[in-house]
């Protein structure tokens, strides 16, 4: 299915990022159902799998209706292939371990508050609904998520290294968050979509509060190059400034098409199918 | 029983002859029970007469537990289920459940701790009375 077609204006796929957003960081969550470290922990991720589908689910109905044809929520949940998602890259990853899970979840929840705080205010009504219901959960994602961290961060030395390693992992798929995609720069002036680089600011704040208090580097300070402070400096800055990007453009991971198959299966084998 | 309007979900209840439309809102965004609910009202509005059901779903403003009637509240205690606090407190950035005190539903104890932020469903979390010992959900604030 291809979207450029149904759609004839710039907001559908706006919508479908934000929709595309929820939807793959609520299935990776929820791959964990049934295999989380404790019982009461496995129900809180599920939880939020399950706002976050939720989320979704207003999204993709609204970008559904927008579009004004054949399309549905279903359909462009589980219609579409890696190319036309357009979510960021980083709540595509793969779940790892429970600490990359959880950083994942922290890195994207710290964003996705502010984001919503913001998208509250859209001139667009349908959009400021959902931001207004949604930010109310993402505080508790984002608590939650902080506790883990901490926990985890401050924890042993196994966990500490372990936390270490998701970040090395995770830190490169955090710049896509703050640079706009072209819909988003055309959308701009009209206030309804949110200035994403405006986020950085308050997203540094929040996730080095965090990060202090769990023993965790920022990764500016981890540049690894030995030396004098100015190269350090100059080493760290290139590996903080530099973000891999191109997923709210349909440029995806390998990551991506695993899940895909696996969340798109059932309605790819049997279209229509209900139970 | 709580019902739905206990809850705070119904917002608006528009009436004209045998056509009526029910205005409401979900608890949380992926409450699993919307659909049920949303059906089993359509089903009693039938079985009572009415020809044309319409069902709407807002978003803004969204829900809160301020919504729920002091009836609801105390048919929740009676259930073993701590009702909500106020909405004040909500919202709070404060890391591991700093300054809450959650009333036990069977003892009465404020001697309580959190055990997860996330208990059976979305709208509940999970504690534990240290007096009597016993589990409970706390019907969060929302």
């Amino acid at each position: 299915m291809s979207l450029s077609s149904p759609f004839d204006s710039v907001l559908p796929h706006y919508v479908l990022h934000l929709a595309d957003n929820a939807l793959v960081l609520g299935h990776r969550n929820s791959e964990w159902t049934g295999h989380g470290p404790i019982l009461e922990q496995d129900i809180a991720l599920a939880n939020i799998a399950l706002d976050l589908v939720g989320q979704a689910r207003y999204l993709y109905q609204y970008a559904a209706k927008l579009a004004g044809n054949e399309l549905t929520e279903d359909s462009l949940a589980y219609g579409r292939d890696a190319w036309d998602f357009r979510n960021c890259l980083l709540v595509e990853q793969a779940n790892g371990d429970w600490g990359k899970t959880i950083l994942r979840q922290f890195l994207f929840s710290a964003w996705q508050l502010s984001f919503y705080d913001r998208l509250r205010e859209s001139r667009d009504s349908e959009l400021a609904a959902i931001a207004e219901k949604s930010y109310k959960e993402v505080i508790y994602h984002l608590r939650w998520s902080s506790e883990w961290v901490i926990r985890l961060g401050d924890g042993t030395e196994e966990s500490h290294n372990r936390m270490e390693k998701a970040l090395d992992q995770l830190w490169k798929f955090t710049g896509e968050l703050f640079v706009p995609a072209e819909y988003e720069r055309s959308l701009g002036t009209t206030g309804v979509a949110v200035d994403v680089e405006a986020l950085r600011t308050p997203w540094e704040k929040k996730v080095g509060e965090v990060f202090a208090e769990a023993q965790l580097a920022w990764p500016h300070a981890a540049g690894g190059v030995a030396g004098a402070d100015a190269r350090r400096d100059a080493a760290g800055a290139a590996k903080s400034a530099w973000a891999q990007t191109g997923g709210k453009d349909g440029r995806h991971t390998e990551e991506l098409g695993y899940l895909l198959a696996e969340m798109q299966f059932l309605q790819r084998a049997y279209p229509g199918c209900e139970w | 029983m709580l019902s739905v309007v206990d809850l705070g979900i119904i917002r608006e209840v528009r009436e004209d002859g045998r056509d009526v439309e029910i205005v409401l809102t979900p608890t949380y965004s992926g409450c699993p029970a919307m659909d049920v609910i949303r059906m089993t009202i359509r089903m009693e509005l039938l079985e009572h007469g009415y020809k044309n059901v319409k069902l709407t779903t807002v978003l803004s403003p969204a829900w809160t537990t301020d919504w729920m009637s002091e009836r609801g509240k105390e048919k929740l205690t009676a259930y073993g289920i701590a009702p909500p606090l106020p909405s004040q407190q909500v919202s709070r950035p404060d890391l591991f459940g700093r300054g809450q005190a959650i009333e036990c539903p069977h003892c009465h104890s404020y001697h309580t701790s959190l055990i997860s932020e996330f208990g059976s469903t979305a709208c509940k979390a999970l504690y534990r009375c240290e007096d009597c010992k016993e589990p409970f959900d706390y019907f969060k604030c929302h």
